[in-house]
C-alpha cells in the first residue's frame, strides 16, 4: 500500500510544482494569447494534482486532505521530479521543460489508463486529453523557436543544455515505481523517438552525453524546492488550522 | 452629402438605439473617445492581472489557487476581446500597447494599489469587480456595437468573480480573530479607492456630456457611485464588517445612503503617477513586453518560413 501512496504523491507533487512554476508567467507572458495558453496548462496540471492528492489522502486516511498533503509536507517529503522545480529562466527554457515533461506524461498516462488500479486509471483517463494538448502546444513552440530566428535558436540550445541532466530521472525507476509495474523502458524509448523527431523538425539536437541528476522522486531535491514551498505554504503554516 | 447630414444620420441612429458599427460613418471625436475608452479598458484588464497575480503562488488552498488562476486568466481574455473591439476603430494592438508602455494611455488607477494580504483577493473581487460591474452593465448597452458585445461576455464572467470575491471574505469573516482582522483591514484599504473608480464628480468630469449624448455612457459617475454605495452598504452587513466611513448613513428622504467626502487629492495623485504601485505596474508590463520581443520575432519569422516553404512546394 505504501508504494501506491508514494507513487500517487510522486505524480501529484510533480504536477503541482510544474503548475506552480508555470503560473509564475501569469500576467508576464510574451504575448497575451500565450499567457492564456500557459496559464491554461498550469490550471490543468493543478487540477490533475488535486485529483491525485485527493486519492492519496483517501489512501492515507488519518484526516489527510489534498491541502494537508500539498501544504503541510516538507522539502524532504516532496517527491516531484527535479526537472519541474528548476526556476524559469526564459520562455525557451520554460517551453523545453514543459515539452520534456508533457511527452513523458503522455506515454506514462497512456500506460496508467490501462492500470489495474482503477482509481489511477480513471485519473489518467480524465487527464489524457489535456496532456495531448500540452504535448502538441509545447512541441509547436519547440519547433517555432528552434527554427525561428538566430536568437531563438540560440536560446533553445541554452535551454537544452541547461536541462540535459534532468531528463533521465524520469526513466530511472524508484522502488515504488517498480511495484507499480510501469514499463519505464518503453516510455523512455517512445520519449526518445518523439523528442528526436520534434527536435529534428526544430533543427535542434538532443545531447548524446548527459549525466543523470536524480533524487527528486525520493525527496532529495535541489535548493530551489525549499523556496517554492516556503512561498506556497506560507499561509497554511502561519495560521495553523485556519479555514480558507 | 454634407458632413452635417452624416452627423444627423449618426445622431438619429443613436437616438433610435441603433448600434454604430465599424464601417458606419462616425464623428472623429466619437471614434477617438471610443478608442480611448476601450483601449483604457483593455489595459486595465491586463494591468489588473498583476495585483492579483501577486497572490497566485501563495494562495492558501489548492481550490483557491485554481479559482484565482482562472480569474486572472479570464482578465487576460477580457483584455483580448477589448483590444479586438478597439481594433475595429482603426488602431492596432501594437499601437495601443505602445501607448500603455509610454504612459500615453491610462489604465484604471485602482491597480496602482498594492495587494498586501490574502484578504485583498476577496476585497478586490467584491469591491473592485463590484464597482467595475456597475460600469460594465451600463456599457452592455453602449452605442458602439463591438464594445457593447464584448461587454456582454465580460459581464457574465465578472459577476462570477464578484461572487467569488465575496465568498473569500465570507470565509474569513467566519474564521479566526486574525482572519477577521485581515478581512476588515482589506475592506478599509479598498473601500475609498473603489469609490474613486467611478471617476471625478459629475461637476468636474470633462468627458461626460458628449459621452452621454452619444450614449457611450448612460449613467453619470455620481449616479453609478451612489448605486455602488447603496449595494455595498447592505452587503457588508452579511459579512459582519464595517465600511470605513463614519458619515455613511441611510437617508430616508433620498432613499440612498449618504457618505463622506472622497479624498480627491489622493485620486488625482494616483492618476498622475504617484500611487503606491504606478511605477512597478508599468515596469512589470514593460519587462514582459521587452522579454517577449524575441519570442514574438521568432514566431513571426517561423510563420514566414513556413509560408515560403508551402509556396515553394506548390510551385
Amino acid at each position: 500500500m505504501q508504494y501506491l501512496i508514494n507513487y500517487t504523491l510522486y505524480l501529484a507533487d510533480t504536477t503541482l510544482i510544474l503548475s506552480q512554476r508555470n503560473s509564475e508567467w501569469c500576467g508576464h507572458g510574451p504575448i497575451l494569447e500565450q499567457d492564456i495558453a500557459l496559464t491554461n496548462i498550469a490550471l490543468d496540471l493543478l487540477g490533475q494534482s488535486r485529483s491525485l492528492y485527493q486519492y492519496a489522502a483517501e489512501l492515507i486516511g488519518n484526516n489527510a486532505t489534498e491541502d494537508s498533503l500539498a501544504y503541510l509536507r516538507n522539502e524532504r517529503e516532496f517527491k516531484n521530479l527535479l526537472l519541474v522545480e528548476l526556476p524559469n529562466t526564459d520562455w525557451a527554457q520554460t517551453i523545453v521543460k514543459q515539452f520534456y515533461f508533457s511527452i513523458y506524461q503522455l506515454y506514462l498516462f497512456q500506460q496508467l489508463q490501462q492500470h489495474s488500479n482503477t482509481h489511477i486509471a480513471a485519473i489518467a483517463e480524465k487527464a489524457i486529453k489535456e496532456i495531448m494538448y500540452h504535448a502538441r502546444w509545447s512541441s509547436e513552440w519547440v519547433i517555432r523557436l528552434g527554427d525561428g530566428t538566430t536568437e531563438s535558436h540560440g536560446r533553445m540550445l541554452n535551454a537544452i543544455d541547461e536541462l540535459k541532466n534532468y531528463t533521465n530521472e524520469m526513466f530511472i525507476p524508484t522502488a515504488y515505481e517498480v511495484e507499480m509495474n510501469i514499463d519505464l523502458k518503453l516510455i523512455q524509448q517512445q520519449w526518445n523517438e518523439k523528442v528526436n523527431n520534434i527536435f529534428e523538425e526544430a533543427t535542434l539536437l538532443f545531447p548524446n552525453k548527459t549525466f543523470s541528476q536524480t533524487g527528486g522522486k525520493t525527496g532529495t531535491h535541489t535548493e530551489h524546492l525549499g523556496y517554492i514551498l516556503a512561498e506556497m505554504q506560507y499561509l497554511q503554516r502561519s495560521y495553523p488550522n485556519a479555514q480558507w | 452629402m454634407e458632413v452635417q447630414d452624416f452627423e444627423q444620420i449618426f445622431q438619429q441612429k443613436i437616438d433610435n438605439e441603433i448600434k454604430i458599427e465599424p464601417k458606419d460613418w462616425m464623428p472623429d471625436a466619437y471614434r477617438k473617445t471610443n478608442i480611448r475608452q476601450i483601449s483604457q479598458h483593455a489595459h486595465s484588464e491586463v494591468v489588473g492581472m498583476l495585483p492579483e497575480g501577486n497572490w497566485i503562488s501563495r494562495a492558501p488552498s489548492l481550490k483557491r489557487k485554481a479559482i484565482l488562476l482562472a480569474k486572472v486568466q479570464d482578465e487576460a481574455g477580457h483584455g483580448l476581446y477589448l483590444y479586438s473591439a478597439a481594433e475595429t476603430l482603426g488602431i492596432s494592438r501594437d499601437e495601443m500597447i505602445e501607448q500603455l508602455l509610454t504612459g500615453k494611455a491610462k489604465y484604471s488607477s485602482i491597480f496602482n494599489y498594492p495587494t498586501l494580504t490574502w484578504a485583498d483577493m476577496g476585497a478586490i473581487g467584491w469591491l473592485v469587480d463590484g464597482a467595475a460591474i456597475l460600469n460594465q452593465v451600463m456599457l452592455c448597452r453602449t452605442s458602439y456595437g463591438p464594445y457593447a458585445r464584448a461587454m456582454v461576455r465580460i459581464c457574465k464572467e465578472e459577476s462570477f468573480h464578484q461572487r467569488q470575491g465575496f465568498e473569500v471574505l465570507l470565509v474569513l469573516s467566519k474564521g479566526t480573530n486574525e482572519q477577521k482582522a485581515m478581512c476588515q483591514d482589506a475592506i478599509n484599504r479598498w473601500w475609498w479607492p473603489s469609490l474613486m473608480m467611478f471617476g471625478p464628480k459629475d461637476s468636474e468630469s470633462t468627458n461626460s456630456d458628449l459621452s452621454m449624448k452619444w450614449k457611450i455612457k448612460r449613467k453619470s459617475n455620481d449616479e453609478l457611485r451612489q448605486n455602488f454605495i447603496d449595494m455595498i452598504a447592505e452587503q457588508v452587513k452579511i459579512l459582519g464588517m464595517t465600511l470605513p466611513d463614519p458619515n455613511l448613513k441611510w437617508n430616508e428622504e433620498r432613499k440612498h445612503y449618504d457618505f463622506g467626502e472622497i479624498n480627491w487629492d489622493e485620486f488625482w495623485n494616483v492618476v498622475k503617477g504617484n500611487g503606491p504601485c504606478n511605477k512597478q505596474r508599468l515596469e512589470a508590463r514593460k519587462k514582459a513586453h521587452e522579454n517577449g520581443n524575441w519570442v514574438r520575432e521568432a514566431a513571426l519569422m517561423y510563420a514566414e518560413k513556413r509560408k515560403n516553404r508551402t509556396a515553394t512546394k506548390v510551385a
